[in-house]
């Protein structure tokens, strides 16, 4: 045992490892595949995307091996301190940070560019895991409740402001999270419900949204006074007109909102997914030429670096955030639904080992890891393949980046570290 | 339940949802995918040259010319001095501003043309200074010639293909030449030869990145077959020009055969006006409607005309054939042939052999009307019932191919038409006979032919009982056809035997008949006149009947005949005055290559009906209406 303790390594789950290696390295086959401009094989060239690209997945050996020196313990000790720094380092942005495409997300180091946001989704997962897994927390208390969201929220806020509303969203995935540890589904219910009137009253229009609503929710007061007696309603009426007053708010504030206080691109943008507006050229261009170019992979698709969609360049981003559609081109129906099963699988993975955890702490964290990953395969995968409006963030592992590569590396390894050791009592 | 179950769940929903999409996309949309035909792939044609025509003698008669296209790509254009561009292509500068939105409305990023089919002085000119404008430049492109300015009826031409074409038959893009009309519609395949195919990789930008997978779906043009048509361009022309001042048509074949020799339609146009820049002003003029020469209606094969006298030699033969007449039969005409109770019940004879017993060779030698009309009675009281009787004639004479398309290679045509006992049935309320239907028996009434099916009906006669379906092919690439269509004969329902009475019989119109001061020392011609009444028309408030049509066939030699002929002349008068002499002109031509009677052919050269025409003119006289 005192061996195996010594060899990093040791107690390391591999199939996670293996899912990290194939998601990476077939990853970097598309990267190549989209982002190659000549005929020559050059891997090495590091003024292409790929060539990058395959520097910063061997800079991520080292910082695996880091990683794992380091034991479960520190990573609990200390949790708090990288998350003061990772605040620090958001709000640095806005000193020192660098604006690209109206978003200052970046720090500019000369040769290369670090995006925060990607290594502080690792941080904050750290601070939740901390603070849920102290033994006096509860989370029946509304003030525990609000600790735990001012953690989870002051990082999202701060990288609303960037502008990067994909990224801040992410961190919505804590609610799997908060949820596994006992908080109420309300708030999930609550979330999905606001959603659903929010699509379907641009949908739909804000007059038959309200109308089939008040129809419903009378139904139900009816319902419930039937059975409880008319009692209810004499105690109750405030919060039932409270009801009524809140839908018709919303709805409205909904309407107007989405009318004159959403900016235009990203109205235009669930105009498109909704089918309200058709802009195949315009505003619509890479949506369009992304299913286009899924759909022309067909069964097996057309192969490596035979996508002549994908060589043509049609799809804008495609080394980054589109990434999925050169999958769907080159590797066909075949290739795309063996990426999702992957993601599907590793998800599982860690789940199942995160409820083996013994040890709160790094069952929160594995929570935390799953969420994030399934919130980014949702939200980028979903774009790509049409269900989804345009968000720009990148597909875990997959996409190309060097900051999204390792702030993914990080996130994971930690919990390859906690789950190696979680027998061990520390 | 496990507190697992909500996040594996969601993710099980996500993955199964997110598979289906993928499955629809690429399972169920990606079978209508088409590689080629997408945005990533630019093709780039290689044009093929278009296949060469010749006469049946091997003379070139359609050939291809260069013509020069400038063309512009607007996003290359630097600014430039339009005055002086200007002068150099010899345009006004509203023109030249016109043409550049235009091409830039259509894509700022690829050609397009500037200005069609420069004349080939303008080109070597241009080509010199052009360079100097950035984004301009000249495109080579092959478009049709025609050395011999005749035979445009036989011909057609090519323009580019309309829009509905382009999009049903792939072989085909916008902008390209296809075959209008005439050959050029009817072998178009052949023609055309194959296009070459070269597939670009572009990207969104539509910049050419390289080949499309290495070039290994691109091919060659190949260049179109070159045909050989049986007309013979000499004998064309020359009936051509003895048409000049005439409407109508004509056409000659060979009986052995069925290959049309000649196939002439009055008044025409040089081929080459629909050729090149010049090609929309000129089919404006010459499609036009109203203009009454209609030059592009191809009067040899479309007129329906009544055949007239000519038609006599059907009626003896179903006479003969249905046994009631013979060598031996003999009718008496006094100036006509009373076949009603009634005074004006009278058809009028011209025969000029009054009261004495009449037999067959003189009856189509003096084209005596009123023994026909005793024929045709005959025939059609042979049944009981003359609506079968008539019948069983309609079936003689669609035999010979009249009364239907006859099926030649050319791609415009009108059916003509033979009553049947069933047509009248359907038509006269009250019970009818012989009688009442007793013009069909010299060619007037209802029957109604092209010049085309005449001269076949010639040939059938020619060739004693069977005639080969006429056409206008040869051979392909120097091949003789094949098509079993025109090589094998089809056989008329007269036997044999009685077309040697008719044969001598249209012998003697030349030697002593109605033809008689058009016959040619050592040619042995055969045929008949016709002299078609017009019917009366109202013009301008006056009763007015238009001049009789002139109508001739005949075949030469009589043994072993190498020509069978149809000629129509509109408002021409008797068919004796021009049409006879207009056909034994071409005869000789065609057999001796020599004209015996040079003052004839003065004579029918210079001939003009214009004057006739002109009368007319006023409205309805549509050609080919009787």
């Amino acid at each position: 045992m005192r061996q195996e303790r010594n060899n990093i390594f040791a107690g390391i789950d591999f199939t996670l490892v293996f899912l990290y290696l194939f998601l990476v390295g077939f990853g970097w086959l598309n990267i190549y595949a989209a982002s190659r401009t000549t005929e020559d094989v050059e891997f090495l060239n590091f003024s292409t995307k790929y060539g990058k690209q395959l520097v910063f997945i061997s800079l991520t050996f080292p910082l695996i091996v880091l990683i794992l020196f380091f034991n479960s313990n520190f990573y609990e000790k200390f949790s708090s301190v990288f998350y003061i720094i990772s605040i620090l380092s958001l709000l640095g942005l806005f000193v020192f940070g660098k604006t690209i495409n109206g978003a200052t997300s970046w720090y500019n180091f000369g040769v290369i560019g670090l995006q925060p946001s990607e290594f502080v989704k690792a941080f904050s997962a750290l601070a939740v895991a901390k603070l849920l897994s102290d033994r006096q927390y509860n989370f029946a208390l509304v003030k525990n409740q609000i600790k735990a969201f001012i953690i989870i929220f002051l990082p999202a806020f701060l990288i609303l402001l960037q502008p990067d509303a994909g990224s801040a969203f992410i961190y919505l995935a804590f609610f799997f999270v908060l949820n596994r540890e006992g908080l109420t589904l309300n708030y999930i219910l609550l979330g999905i419900s606001t959603v659903l009137i929010f699509i379907s009253t641009i949908y739909f229009g804000p007059e038959t949204i309200i109308t089939s609503l008040f129809i419903l929710i009378t139904f139900v007061v009816v319902f419930i006074i039937k059975k409880a007696g008319k009692l209810f309603l004499r105690f109750n009426w405030y919060k039932i007109v409270g009801v009524y007053l809140l839908m018709g708010i919303f709805v409205f504030g909904t309407n107007y909102f989405y009318k004159h206080v959403l900016p235009s691109h990203q109205k235009d943008r669930f105009d498109i997914l909704l089918g309200l507006k058709t802009d195949n050229k315009g505003i619509g261009y890479n949506s369009y030429q992304s299913e286009l170019t899924i759909s022309s992979g067909g069964l097996n698709g057309k192969g490596f670096l035979n996508g002549d969609l994908t060589q043509g360049d049609f799809v804008p981003e495609q080394h980054t955030d589109y990434i999925f559609s050169t999958v769907g081109e080159e590797w066909g129906f075949i290739g795309a639904s063996l990426v999702i099963l992957a993601f599907m699988l590793m998800m599982y993975r860690i789940i199942y080992l995160a409820e083996t955890h013994s040890n709160k702490f790094g069952r929160v964290y594995g929570y935390g890891l799953a969420s994030i990953l399934f919130f980014h395969v949702i939200v980028n995968i979903g774009m790509v393949i049409g269900l989804l409006p345009t968000v720009g963030i990148p597909l875990p592992f997959f996409s190309y980046g060097g900051s999204s590569l390792w702030g993914f590396t990080i996130l994971l390894f930690i919990f390859l570290r906690l789950d190696a050791h979680k027998n061990y009592d520390w | 339940m496990q507190r697992s179950f909500l996040l594996n769940f969601s993710i099980t929903l996500i993955g199964v949802l997110f598979i289906g999409r993928l499955f629809q996309l690429q399972i169920l949309r990606g079978q209508k995918y088409d590689p080629i035909n997408n945005a990533a792939v630019k093709t780039q044609y290689d044009y093929p040259e278009r296949g060469y025509v010749y006469d049946r003698n091997g003379t070139l008669i359609i050939a291809n010319q260069l013509s020069y296209d400038v063309m512009v790509q607007p996003n290359e254009v630097a600014p430039l001095d339009t005055l002086e561009f200007c002068a150099l292509l010899k345009i006004d500068k509203a023109s030249f501003l016109k043409r550049f939105d235009r091409a830039q409305s259509y894509a700022s990023y690829l050609p397009s043309v500037f200005l069609k089919q420069l004349a080939k002085e303008d080109y070597a000119y241009l080509q010199e200074k052009l360079h100097h404008y950035k984004g301009f430049y000249i495109q080579k492109r092959v478009i049709r010639e025609y050395p011999i300015k005749s035979a445009a009826n036989i011909f057609g031409y090519i323009s580019e293909v309309s829009e509905s074409i382009a999009k049903k038959n792939t072989d085909y893009q916008q902008g390209e030449l296809i075959g209008k009309a005439g050959i050029e519609k009817e072998y178009e395949v052949y023609l055309r030869g194959t296009k070459g195919k070269k597939y670009l990789h572009k990207n969104r930008f539509n910049k050419v990145t390289g080949s499309y997978k290495n070039g290994i779906l691109d091919s060659l043009p190949s260049n179109g077959k070159d045909l050989t048509l049986t007309i013979d361009i000499k004998l064309q022309q020359y009936a051509e020009s003895l048409m000049n001042g005439k409407r109508g048509g004509i056409v000659a074949l060979e009986p052995s055969t069925g290959e049309i020799l000649a196939l002439v339609t009055a008044p025409s146009y040089d081929p080459n006006k629909l050729v090149g820049r010049k090609r929309s002003k000129n089919s404006i003029i010459l499609m036009n409607p109203n203009n009454p020469d209609k030059p592009t209606y191809d009067r040899s094969l479309m007129a329906q005309y009544a055949p007239g006298s000519p038609f006599k030699m059907m009626n003896a033969l179903i006479g003969l054939e249905e046994n009631v007449i013979d060598a031996n039969t003999s009718f008496r005409c006094y100036e006509g042939y009373q076949y009603g109770r009634r005074k004006n019940e009278f058809m009028g004879c011209h025969c000029g052999i009054i009261g004495s017993p009449m037999y067959l060779k003189t009856a189509i030698a003096k084209s005596c009307n009123s023994f026909f009309s005793n024929t045709f009675k005959r025939i059609v009281e042979k049944d009981n019932n003359p609506s079968e009787g008539l019948n069983n004639w309609s079936k003689h004479v669609k035999s010979f191919g009249l009364g239907n398309y006859l099926g030649y290679d050319l791609p415009a045509g009108a059916a003509g038409r033979i009553p049947s006992g069933d047509f009248y049935d359907n038509r006269i309320t009250y019970r009818w006979n012989a009688s009442s239907v007793i013009s069909n028996a010299i060619g007037q009434g209802d029957v109604e032919t092209t010049p085309i099916q005449l001269a076949n009906f010639t040939a059938a006669i020619a060739n004693k009982g069977f005639y080969y379906t006429p056409h206008i092919l040869k051979k392909v690439a120097g091949e003789a056809i094949k098509n079993k269509k025109y090589t094998v004969p089809k056989k008329t329902s007269i036997a044999a035997k009685h077309f040697e009475p008719i044969i001598e019989a249209m012998h003697e119109v030349f030697k002593t008949g109605t033809g008689k001061l058009s016959q040619i020392k050592g040619i042995e011609i055969c045929g008949k006149t016709g002299t078609v009444e017009n019917s009366i028309k109202i013009i301008d408030g006056v009763k007015t009947q238009a001049p009789d049509h002139s109508i001739l066939v005949a075949f030469a030699p009589k043994e072993n005949p190498k020509i069978a002929i149809a000629v129509f002349v509109e408002n021409g008068g008797y068919g004796s005055t021009i049409a006879a002499p207009i056909s034994s002109l071409i005869i000789e031509k065609y057999l001796k290559e020599k004209i015996s009677k040079p003052w004839v052919e003065k004579r029918m050269l210079a001939l003009s009906l214009q004057e006739v025409y002109d009368k007319q003119n006023s409205k309805e006289i549509a050609p080919g209406t009787k």
